[in-house]
């Protein structure tokens, strides 16, 4: 069957967003190239997520097991090989979220099937395929065209399509039935959340944010001086998390924490996509950044070429009292 | 405990301009700097403190032209033991397939209890290359690990998810595992480190001696047939601030007043 088939993406028996971007963009690729969208659905009690699902496609697969409880790789790699392999889906589409990065190339390799990991967006040419991907951190775009295959597997960056979804469709749910499940030799054992912070940064009005621009750990205090100054507090991206020149919980985008500032100040963050998914729906976002064309630029509403720290002392003197 | 580390040389972009190459399908690379991927930095580094706890040896491997010798060298300094370079010759404009079966060739016949690699490189993202390596190796694996503890004969790893939150799973050895940056803090590597290290003899190898055809590999073996390249449009969306310095100040310290609230 000329299908597109979608993994939805849950955890904690919670639909993640990622599975109605997912549908978004498998909607709109389904009717204009006439095929079927299909959702397959690997948990376990799963009746309430399958609820929210059948109205946002054409077939909706559903395997209840306990082997499917909380995701690990083995159990979802072994499902996935047989209703790829049962269905033959022209395009099958999972997120490029921890469990996709997980789960995709494996697959790829077990099925031997072309991916196309981390895109922005795909469509179909004259029975090529064709993606839209970032490359070199963000700084560049890249337009890739596929040799034609029977199957693609493509995994979606999230935040690229809305999460509101449609429910113009409707599927009737199909139990699969389970494979003889293997023996697993990796095992799900808990999910650990992050200690408690000293300093709650998403409850803070103005956040005042430094990236690898900052250079080494020393300069943050004259970041700190302006922070304390303008009464902002302050936040940082990863890469100056990953050196631990702030802790984890101050940490701003996809894998630390989502902010809604009335004003975000980003100094020195080129701006990857995860620091933006964890940012851009600040009221306002100022960035500086010393090249013009880093994608920070992109989501905030007034930008500043030029060295963060010939800027923020002169900065720091407006708000003197 | 013998691990093998994947690692990759890579463009250094993150404080550069880029400019794209005549034929748009690649950056133009002559004035970047070279090192080693950021992401494989750190699996290196795990690499060595594992060893450093618990004995065996550390082998890394490259897939690169002659200067990814410089990558080698520097992991050798940071106390890997033995290199291998894959000379990459017959695999420019591989996919992430094409790059995994030179290291698949390579790595089958080492000695592992655990191979290491970055989630990720930072030059096409692909983040694919080490799992399918996992699959043909027939090897458990985890990706994204902040924390790799050994445990007789299995390891626990704490994989980074999403909204600050991690998983914690165990896998029996061997297996291999995709590193996320943050996990350690990597040793700093001096000159004179680098110096210690350029007697170690570096094997290297092509893919005509691992028995692999250029049809397998390179741009004939991979599944896209055409890459263009563009640069982001700059600044989209954003009102971009001009003028002296002063005045750009002058300009965002109302702009911070007004949205802020601050009077």
């Amino acid at each position: 069957m000329e299908e597109i088939l979608v993994l939805a993406e849950h955890r904690r028996g919670k639909l993640r967003d990622i599975t109605f971007e997912m549908l978004n963009f498998a909607s709109a690729f389904a009717s204009q190239n006439g095929v079927q969208l299909t959702v397959l659905l690997l948990g376990q009690d799963i009746s309430e997520m399958a609820d929210r699902l059948e109205n946002s496609c054409d077939n909706l697969l559903l395997l209840d097991s306990p082997e499917l409880g909380s995701y690990s790789p083995g159990p979802y790699l072994q499902a996935l090989e047989k209703t790829i392999q049962e269905r033959s889906p022209f395009l099958t589409l999972i997120g490029h979220t921890a469990i996709g990065m997980d789960l995709a190339p494996p697959l790829a390799a077990r099925l031997t099937i072309p991916l196309m990991s981390d895109c922005l967006d795909a469509m179909l040419d004259n029975g090529h395929l064709e993606v839209q991907r970032q490359i070199y951190g963000g700084k560049i775009n890249a337009n890739l065209r596929l040799k034609p295959f029977d199957q693609y597997l493509v995994t979606l960056r999230p935040g690229c399509f809305s999460a509101s979804v449609s429910h113009d469709r409707s599927a009737e749910k199909v139990a699969i039935k389970p494979p003889d499940w293997s023996y697993f030799r990796r095992r799900f054992l808990e999910y650990v959340e992050a200690e408690l912070a000293d300093v709650d940064i998403t409850a803070a009005d103005i956040l005042v944010s430094v990236g690898r621009g900052i250079g080494k750990p020393e300069n943050i205090s004259l970041i700190e001086e302006f922070a304390d100054a303008i009464g902002a507090t302050l936040s940082c991206s990863r890469p100056v998390a990953d050196k631990e020149w702030l802790p984890k919980s101050r940490q701003v985008g996809t894998s630390g924490k989502t902010v809604r500032p009335r004003v975000y100040i980003a100094l020195g963050i080129s701006g990857a996509f995860q620091h933006q998914a964890g940012m851009k729906n600040a009221e306002t976002i100022i960035a500086v950044n010393k090249d013009g064309r880093a994608p920070i630029f992109n989501v905030a509403h007034y930008g500043i070429v030029g060295d963060l720290f010939q800027v923020i002392p002169v900065l720091k003197e407006k708000f003197a009292k | 405990m013998d691990i093998v580390a994947c690692i990759k040389q890579v463009p250094e972009v993150a404080e550069a301009e880029l400019e794209i190459g005549r034929d748009g399908s690649e950056i133009d690379r002559e004035d970047l700097v070279m090192d080693i991927n950021e992401w494989d930095n750190y699996a290196v580094e795990e690499a060595v403190r594992l060893k450093e706890s618990h004995g065996g040896k550390v082998t890394v491997v490259t897939l690169g032209d002659e200067n990814a010798e410089d990558v080698l060298r520097r992991a050798l300094a940071m106390g890997a033991d033995e290199a291998i370079l894959i000379d990459e010759e017959s695999f420019e404009g591989s996919d992430a397939f094409g790059v995994a079966k030179g290291l698949y060739r390579v790595v089958k016949d080492l000695s592992y209890d655990l191979i290491l690699t970055g989630a990720q490189a930072s030059d096409n993202g692909w983040a694919q290359v080490g799992l399918i390596l996992a699959e043909w190796l027939g090897l458990p694996f985890a990706s994204l690990a902040m924390d790799i503890v050994i445990n007789g004969d299995k390891v626990i790893v704490h994989r980074e998810l999403e909204s600050n939150t991690q998983e914690k799973s165990e896998l029996s050895l061997p297996a291999l595992i995709t590193v996320q940056t943050g996990i350690n803090d990597p040793r700093y590597v001096s000159i004179m480190g680098i110096r210690k290290v350029r007697n170690i003899e570096i094997r290297e190898t092509d893919c005509e001696k691992l028995g692999l055809s250029e049809t397998e590999i390179g741009s004939e073996g991979s599944s896209v047939t055409s890459r263009t390249l563009s640069l982001p449009s700059s600044g989209e969306g954003a009102e971009m601030l001009t003028g002296t310095l002063n005045e750009i100040c002058e300009k965002t310290a109302q702009i911070i007043r007004d949205k802020g609230g601050i009077d």
